[in-house]
């Protein structure tokens, strides 16, 4: 076993050459998730990354780790084999937004619902960038690409909407950029026992260049969701968030905040007292409240809530089907392969004496 | 009550046939079971109608078990029944074509009403219209007399009704001398929850057999007598699925491996997944998966997490596991994929027989993606056929096809029990890369000299971690490469490592049931063996000359398969297919074969491939100078 206290992020650096384009936001995570690594406390050995196809999916590779690079849209199937064969491993999938949420959309879905422990890193660039740029599931209504000259007719899919609808149990968004944050996410997720999904918006800078400028460079739109705290944001939490009516979220002014500059509170939105904001709640039974906030900005182009949305305690699915295997043996013993095969009804053709009977409990 | 004559048979063919909710499979398998305990030798072939419960009384509704049971070694399930159970019109109707004249007839006269016969499509009754001339008909209120032997039991009549299965058991039981002992506990613990319904069904049974006993209707009963001629060991009944879940539980035992099962319903697979399930005290794993294309991903990352990978599906799952199979061949992973054939393409005949996916199997890939393909010929094969696809898959470090299909799959016949200590001893086989000695560098697709296998460092050694994927790697380090020569050696590689399974296997050689001096060779794979056997045995005991050989190895085939066909005149190969292993064989070997070719989601009749046997004796008397190359 590596000494686990004393690695570092070089330790979880492979000796490949990255080959994304320069200035991809893929460089930005990779970093982060190779800086995030040794904070997991687990020995490299124990550690496995599984991808599908598409540039996110080169990422094992990169990593000085047990990987599995494997087929559009499969590493969700791969990856609960891995961990659920093993329940010692981690394991982590890398998939991009065509890959998790187009080809691969039913593996995903179905990885989360089932919650084995797995974490998703869904680096979602609303566009194919390996095949050179068509319109993904996750690209915004009307978009131009080469596949779709007059704009594309399909509603985007909410990748964070889709996985409360799956059922996660840890879902949580990010961005490539902010490091700090995409850290504090990673790790989290990783630390979270079941399947956790995690949304990192990263900029494609070939085919899709500036897709999160709403709130990759204008961080006052990030609506950073913390856990028990109020639902505020702005450069002087300014803005904020409250309960409208059923189940509806409404974006409202701050009484009392300081302005940003030139801006003037209430006129575009309501103005709240700040004790009226809602408290963000990742813990709730219901993922009502978590859906709600995923609801307030279907693509990124305005204020958008990133952070932890949801994250629950529900039973993981490897342990279960160990402790399946382990009750088995339990209640009938190891499984003896002889009484197996010998089952219960056997006779005797020959030289043995003819015994038409009974033997063994293999098959019970 | 007058005493009856018993008359000893060697072999009888019993058909029970009724409505999908008649209970008619469990009849069959319950006679079966008895039959085999009594120490026949028996061969099964349900028949029953993809849909669950068609329309009561309907054609399409019609569900039938056949069973052949004898004092001999047989091959098939019976070419024609000797005794027909028609539970209603519909089941004569569908059935009275294969029955053979003189056969006995035995009919639930309770069910010939107006709106069955209708249902049947039958104008007029055909009890009395002629039509069963020629037959010995027996008719029986089976219903009736169910229901009467009822009268006390506190059921609805509707419960009451459906033990006319175990009456019809219980008569059939009478007439051939089966002991009532087994099925009686039988019922007990299968309903040990609802001891009325128990005791129902135990006494519709005894209430046939006393019927038999008491009827003037019949004046003889039949015995058949044990089977002295299997070979001498402990006996048990298994069908193809169960002998393949078993041998997949022995794979895992023999080698040390877990065993991780991933697979999605599908018949007439299923019934792998269910029986696995079962055994989880042996470490098994089972994964019902989203949809064929997860059970086996699961499956193939299972391996890459040091553990037993397989995947059971039919034709269409394979379809839709292409791509990861491939994937399984580009990384070199230890992967087994069961194919229980059924009828094809698309959904065809989900219920029915066919050997069509052979050429699937070897080629249904996309790029140079070389597979060995093993197949069961029996369904006590299905077992030998697993274990030895795992030990092709560990020892190549490749995925395996393992080929069984829907005959052998529910059908039936004794199994000589093995010793495990003689099963092949797979335990050197995972050879797991070790941690390093200090600094070595390590090469995930450095290869095995003798087998082309290249090294299998799993998950959790420390100083083995690497990458794997389905972008073509570079000899040796792994690494992601397009460089052209590398692709063309790779790509030689997984070809070659395929190709020297040939000399890992046993030579090919012509069944002990062949004439040395054989113009004629019958070549068969798969489910085929059976009534191919029969079919050489009637061959022969008609005094011609003919030799036999059955392939287990299709990818490759043994070393010695050129010179074997060659020595014929005549290569004679029946298929329930268009001719895929002809296809094969003229491929590989420039051999002339002669394809026999039916598919009709039935195993061949014995008595039809004799017929094309002769002929093609005949033909190679009348064309001396004619050789097979
Ligand atoms: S195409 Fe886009 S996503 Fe892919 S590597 Fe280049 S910049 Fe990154």
């Amino acid at each position: 076993m590596s000494d686990v206290q004393t690695l570092t992020r070089k330790d979880f650096s492979s000796d490949q050459e990255v080959r994304w384009c320069p200035g991809c936001g893929d460089y930005a995570i990779l970093n982060t998730v190779q800086g995030v690594m040794p904070d997991l406390g687990l020995p490299r050995e124990n550690i496995v990354f599984v991808s599908g196809i598409g540039c996110a999916a080169r990422f094992p590779y990169y990593m000085e780790t047990y990987g599995f690079h494997g087929i559009h849209g499969r590493a969700p199937a791969i990856a609960t084999g891995i961990a659920s064969a093993r329940p010692d491993l981690k394991v982590f999938v890398a998939t991009g937004d065509g890959d998790a949420l187009s080809i691969g959309g039913n593996h995903l879905i179905h990885a989360m619902r089932r919650n084995t422990n797995i974490t998703i890193l869904m680096f979602n660039n609303q566009i194919y960038g390996l095949t050179k740029g068509q319109y993904s599931p996750t690209s915004e209504l009307g978009k131009v690409t080469k596949s779709t000259p007059q704009g594309s007719l399909e509603l985007p899919f909410n990748p964070v909407s889709v996985a409360l609808g799956a059922e996660a149990s840890f879902v949580a968004r990010s961005i490539d950029n902010e490091r700090q944050h995409l850290a504090d996410m990673i790790k989290r997720a990783a630390d979270h026992p079941g399947a956790s999904f995690v949304e990192i918006y990263q900029n494609c800078n070939i085919f899709n260049d500036g897709a999160f400028d709403a709130v990759r460079k204008n961080v006052p739109n990030q609506i950073r969701l913390e856990h028990g705290e109020p639902v505020r944001f702005g450069e002087h939490g300014q803005h904020g968030v409250v309960m409208a009516g059923h189940s509806e979220l409404e974006v409202v002014d701050v009484a009392d905040a300081e302005p940003a500059e030139g801006e003037t509170l209430g006129v575009q939105r309501r103005l709240v007292p700040a004790e009226d904001l809602l408290v963000h709640d990742a813990h709730r039974d219901d993922a009502g409240l978590a859906f709600a906030l995923s609801r307030l900005a279907h693509t990124p182009v305005g204020p958008t809530p990133i952070g932890l949305f949801r994250q629950v305690e529900r039973p993981e699915y490897a342990e279960q089907m160990q402790a399946q295997l382990d009750d088995a043996r339990l209640r009938k013993g190891s499984g003896d392969l002889q009484s197996l095969l010998t089952g219960n009804d056997t006779w005797t053709v020959g030289a043995e004496p003819s015994t038409n009977g009974h033997g063994g409990d293999g098959s019970a | 009550m007058t005493e009856k004559t018993v008359e000893h048979l060697d072999t009888v063919t019993i058909r029970f046939a009724g409505d999908s909710g008649d209970g008619m499979q469990l009849t069959g398998n319950r006679f079966t079971s008895v039959s085999a305990l009594m120490g026949n030798d028996v061969a099964t072939l349900p028949d029953f109608p993809a849909e669950i419960r068609a329309p009561a009384g309907s054609l399409p509704g019609v569900s039938g078990f056949q069973l052949h049971f004898a004092d001999h070694d047989i091959l098939t399930p019976g070419d024609e029944p000797d005794v027909l159970v028609a539970m209603n019109p519909a089941a004569l109707k569908t059935n009275l074509d294969e029955l053979p004249r003189g056969a006995t007839i035995i009919l639930n006269s309770d069910a010939f009403t107006k709106p069955n016969l209708k249902k049947a499509r039958y104008d007029s009754d055909p009890r009395h219209d002629g039509s069963l001339d020629g037959y010995r008909v027996y008719e029986v209120p089976v219903t009736e007399l169910t229901i009467g032997a009822l009268e006390d039991v506190d059921l609805s009549k509707k419960a009451k009704e459906r033990a006319k299965n175990m009456f019809a058991l219980g008569l059939m039981s009478w007439m051939y001398s089966r002991p009532l002992d087994p099925t009686v506990e039988w019922i007990e613990s299968k309903f040990a929850g609802a001891p009325e319904v128990a005791a129902a069904n135990i006494t519709a049974l005894k209430a046939g057999y006393n019927f038999g006993e008491t009827t003037e209707l019949f004046s003889h009963r039949y015995d058949v007598d044990p089977a002295s001629d299997l070979p001498p060991g402990t006996y048990r009944q298994i069908t193809g699925n169960q002998a393949i879940a078993y041998g997949l539980v022995a794979a895992a035992e023999r080698s040390g491996l877990p065993l991780y099962l991933g697979g999605y319903p599908i018949t007439p697979a299923s019934d792998v997944l269910h029986e696995l399930a079962r055994h989880k005290n042996f470490g098994v794993r089972t994964f019902q998966a989203e949809d064929e294309i997860a059970g086996v991903g699961a499956a193939l990352g299972a391996s890459f997490a040091g553990q037993l990978g397989a995947t059971v599906t039919s034709g269409p799952g394979v379809a839709l596991k292409t791509e990861t199979i491939g994937l399984a061949v580009a990384v070199e992973l230890p992967l087994l994929v069961l194919n229980i054939q059924r009828g094809g393409p698309s959904t065809g005949l989900p219920t029915k027989t066919e050997q069509a996916d052979l050429l699937q199997a070897m080629f249904g890939r996309n790029g140079e993606a070389p597979m060995p393909v093993v197949a069961a010929s029996t369904p006590g094969d299905c077992f030998d056929t697993a274990l030895e696809g795992a030990r092709i898959a560990l020892k190549y470090r490749t995925p395996v096809f393992v080929l069984s299909d829907g005959y052998l799959a529910n059908g039936a016949e004794p199994w000589r029990i093995p010793d495990v200590q003689d099963l092949p001893d797979l335990t050197e086989l995972p050879a797991f890369v070790a941690p390093p000695e200090d600094g070595e560098p390590f090469e995930p697709f450095t290869r095995d000299p003798e087998t082309l296998a290249r090294p299998w460092a799993v998950p959790g050694t420390p100083g083995r971690e690497h990458r794997i994927g389905g972008l073509e790697k570079a000899a040796g380090t792994g690494n992601i490469s397009y460089d052209p020569d590398n692709h063309h050696h790779m790509t030689q590689m997984r070809q070659g490592k395929v190709d020297r399974i040939a000399h890992d296997i046993p030579p090919l050689e012509v069944g002990a049931d062949s004439d040395a001096d054989a113009d004629v060779l019958v070549a068969g794979w798969g489910s085929t063996a059976g009534p191919i056997k029969a079919a050489v045995r009637r061959v022969r005991a008609q005094g011609h000359k003919v030799a036999r050989v059955h392939f287990h190895h299709l990818n490759p085939m043994p070393a010695n398969t050129g010179e074997l066909l060659g020595r014929y005149r005549k290569v004679l190969v029946p298929e329930m297919n268009n001719g895929q292993l002809s296809f094969l064989l003229r491929a590989r070997y420039l051999v002339d074969a002669v394809g026999y070719n039916r598919i009709s989601g039935l195993p061949f009749g014995s008595g039809e491939l004799a017929d094309v046997i002769v002929e093609q004796i005949r033909a190679a008397e009348q064309d001396p100078a004619g050789a097979a190359r």
